[in-house]
C-alpha cells in the first residue's frame, strides 16, 4: 500500500529565483494535489495609490514586476490615458510596441535559461542569458536603465529613439536571431532535453479554457488568444498571428514561447520600419475622472488594469490581475499525478511571476 | 586584492519587485561573471558565506530570511542589495513592508540603486569577501585568547 507524505517546497528553493511554497502531497514518488500558500512577496501596492498621485503612481507600476517593469508601467499608463481621453502621438505607440517586444525577448529568453537550469543543463542556461544582455544593452542606451525605465508618463514616452539608433538595433535583433536559431536547435531536438520536457504536465484545451488560462501557458494548449489582438500601442498595424500548439505538454510550452521570440524580432522589425516621424508625448490637463479596464498582452499572459479617478489627483482604486494568478489553477492541474523530480520544471513552465501576483 | 577563499553566497528574495533580483542572478551570468572571483550561488544556506537579500521585509518572509541566517556557518556577512532592501524604497510607505533587511537581520553591506547594477552588486559582493577574510581573523583570534 502506499504511503501518503507531505513534502514542502519552498519558499526558499534552489530552481526558484521567487519565493513560493507548495505543500505536495505525495503517494511515493506521484504528486496527488499542490497546496499553495503564497504572500511572501506581498507588499501592497494597490492601496500605494492613495498617497501617490497618479502620475507618480506610473513609477511605483513599473515595480509591480522588475522583468515585465515596462508593460506595467504602460499598461498603467494606457488606462489612464484612457480615462482622461488623451491619445497619444503615433510615434510615441510605436516605441511604445518596440520596448514591449523587447521586454518579451528578454523575458522569454531569462525563462529559457531558467528553464534549462532546471533540468540542469548550465551551459544552455549560460548561453540563453548571453543572448538576453544583447537586449538589456538595446534598452540601456534607448531608455538608460537595464531593468527599469521610467521611460513611459501619461501622455506618451519620455524618450526618443533616433534613427541611428534604430539601425543598430536591427542589426543587433540580426545578430540575436541567427544566435537563437543555434541555441533553440539544442532546446528543441536535444536528445536529453526532450526526455524532461515530452509529455509531461499536459493541459488539455479544455482545461486550459475551464482553468482561465493565459498567454504562452493557454496558447501551448491550442487556443489562439493574444490580447495584443485587442489594438493597443501601434499592435493594430502590425501584422502577426497568436503562436499556437496543440499538443499542450511542457514541450509545447516551450517551443510556443520560442516561437514567440522569433514572432517579437519580426514585430520590432515591422515596427521599425513603419514608425512615423513626430512628437513622443503630449502634455496633459486635467484629473482624472471615470474608471477604465485595459487588457496588455505581456510575456506570461493577459494583464488587466482597472483605474477609477475621481476627479483629484489621487485616484481611486487601482487593480491588476496578473498572468501568473490566472495560470495559477492550470498550474496545480498539471502538478497532480506528476513524479516529484518533475515538479520543478513544472511549475517553471508557466513561467511563474511571485512578485506581480503577490503585489 | 587578496581573495583568501572562494566564497559562496546564497540569494534569497525578500519583498523585491524581481528587479534587483534577475540582476543578482545576471551578475553570475557570463558578461558580468562574478564567478570568476571563485564566488558560487548556492541554495542550501549551511554551505554559504554571504547572504544577498534583496527586496524589503514583511510580516511574512521575515521569519525566513531569520532562518537562512540562522542556519549560515560563522563567519557570515549579509548583503542588501537595492534600495528597498536597504531601507524599503519605493514601497517604504506601503502597509506590509517593515523596513529593509536590517528590520530582520545584523547587514553589514548596503548596495544603492533601483534597480542595483551588477557592477555594484560586484563591488558589493567585492566588500563582503574582504569582511568575510577580517571577520575570519577575529574569529581565530578570539578561539586563541580562550
Ligand atoms: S530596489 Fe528597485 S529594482 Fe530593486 S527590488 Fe526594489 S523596487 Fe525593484
Amino acid at each position: 500500500m502506499s504511503v501518503r507524505s507531505i513534502v514542502p517546497f519552498g519558499p526558499q528553493h534552489p530552481v526558484l529565483p521567487e519565493p513560493i511554497h507548495l505543500d505536495l502531497v505525495l503517494e511515493d514518488e506521484k504528486v496527488v494535489e499542490a497546496v499553495p500558500s503564497i504572500g511572501f512577496v506581498h507588499r501592497g501596492l494597490e492601496k500605494l495609490v492613495e498617497k501617490k498621485d497618479y502620475q507618480q503612481y506610473v513609477y511605483v507600476a513599473e515595480r509591480i514586476c522588475g522583468i515585465c517593469s515596462f508593460m506595467h508601467g504602460m499598461g498603467y499608463c494606457e488606462a489612464v490615458e484612457h480615462v482622461m481621453n488623451v491619445e497619444i502621438p503615433p510615434r510615441a505607440k510605436y516605441l511604445r510596441t518596440i520596448w514591449c517586444e523587447m521586454s518579451r525577448i528578454h523575458s522569454h529568453l531569462l525563462w529559457l535559461g531558467l528553464l534549462a537550469d532546471a533540468f540542469g543543463f548550465e551551459s544552455l542556461f549560460m548561453q540563453s542569458w548571453r543572448l538576453r544582455e544583447k537586449i538589456l544593452d538595446m534598452f540601456e542606451v534607448s531608455t538608460g536603465g537595464r531593468v527599469i525605465f521610467s521611460v513611459n508618463m501619461i501622455g506618451g514616452q519620455r524618450r526618443d529613439m533616433d534613427a541611428q539608433m534604430l539601425s543598430m538595433f536591427s542589426k543587433v535583433l540580426d545578430d540575436m536571431e541567427r544566435e537563437l536559431r543555434e541555441i533553440s536547435k539544442t532546446f528543441l531536438n536535444d536528445y536529453a532535453v526532450q526526455s524532461r520536457l515530452k509529455d509531461v504536465g499536459f493541459l488539455t484545451k479544455e482545461q486550459a479554457h475551464e482553468l482561465g488560462a493565459v498567454g504562452p501557458f493557454m496558447r501551448a494548449s491550442g487556443i489562439a488568444l493574444d490580447s495584443r489582438k485587442l489594438g493597443y500601442a501601434a499592435y493594430p498595424d502590425i501584422d502577426f498571428e497568436p503562436i499556437t500548439s496543440q499538443v499542450g505538454d511542457s514541450y509545447a510550452r516551450c517551443d510556443v514561447r520560442i516561437r514567440e521570440i522569433f514572432q517579437s524580432f519580426d514585430i520590432i522589425r515591422q515596427a521599425i520600419a513603419k514608425i512615423p516621424e513626430g512628437e513622443v508625448a503630449v502634455p496633459v490637463k486635467g484629473m482624472p475622472s471615470g474608471e477604465h479596464f485595459m487588457r496588455v498582452e505581456q510575456p506570461r499572459g493577459e494583464a488587466i488594469y482597472y483605474v477609477k479617478g475621481n476627479g483629484t489627483k489621487f485616484l481611486d482604486r487601482v487593480r491588476v490581475r496578473t498572468p501568473t494568478f490566472a495560470n495559477l489553477p492550470g498550474m496545480l492541474e498539471t502538478l497532480k499525478g506528476c513524479q516529484l523530480a518533475d515538479v520543478p520544471i513544472l511549475i517553471l513552465t508557466i513561467d511563474p511571476c511571485i512578485s506581480c501576483t503577490e503585489r | 586584492m587578496k581573495i583568501s577563499k572562494s566564497p559562496w553566497i546564497i540569494h534569497y528574495d525578500g519583498s523585491s519587485c524581481n528587479g534587483c533580483d534577475i540582476e543578482v542572478l545576471d551578475s553570475l551570468m557570463p558578461k558580468y561573471d562574478l564567478e570568476r572571483f571563485g564566488v558560487v550561488n548556492t541554495g542550501n544556506p549551511k554551505h554559504a558565506d554571504i547572504f544577498l537579500v534583496t527586496g524589503g521585509i514583511n510580516a511574512q518572509n521575515k521569519p525566513v530570511v531569520q532562518q537562512i541566517y540562522s542556519q549560515m556557518p560563522f563567519p557570515k556577512v549579509v548583503v542588501a542589495v537595492g534600495i528597498c532592501a536597504c531601507n524599503g524604497g519605493i514601497f517604504k510607505e506601503c502597509y506590509n513592508i517593515l523596513g529593509g533587511v536590517d528590520k530582520a537581520i545584523p547587514v553589514d553591506i548596503y548596495v544603492p540603486g533601483c534597480a542595483a547594477r551588477p557592477e555594484a552588486i560586484i563591488d558589493g559582493v567585492m566588500k563582503a569577501v574582504a569582511l568575510l577574510d577580517k571577520k575570519r581573523e577575529e574569529m581565530k583570534k578570539e578561539a586563541k585568547e580562550n
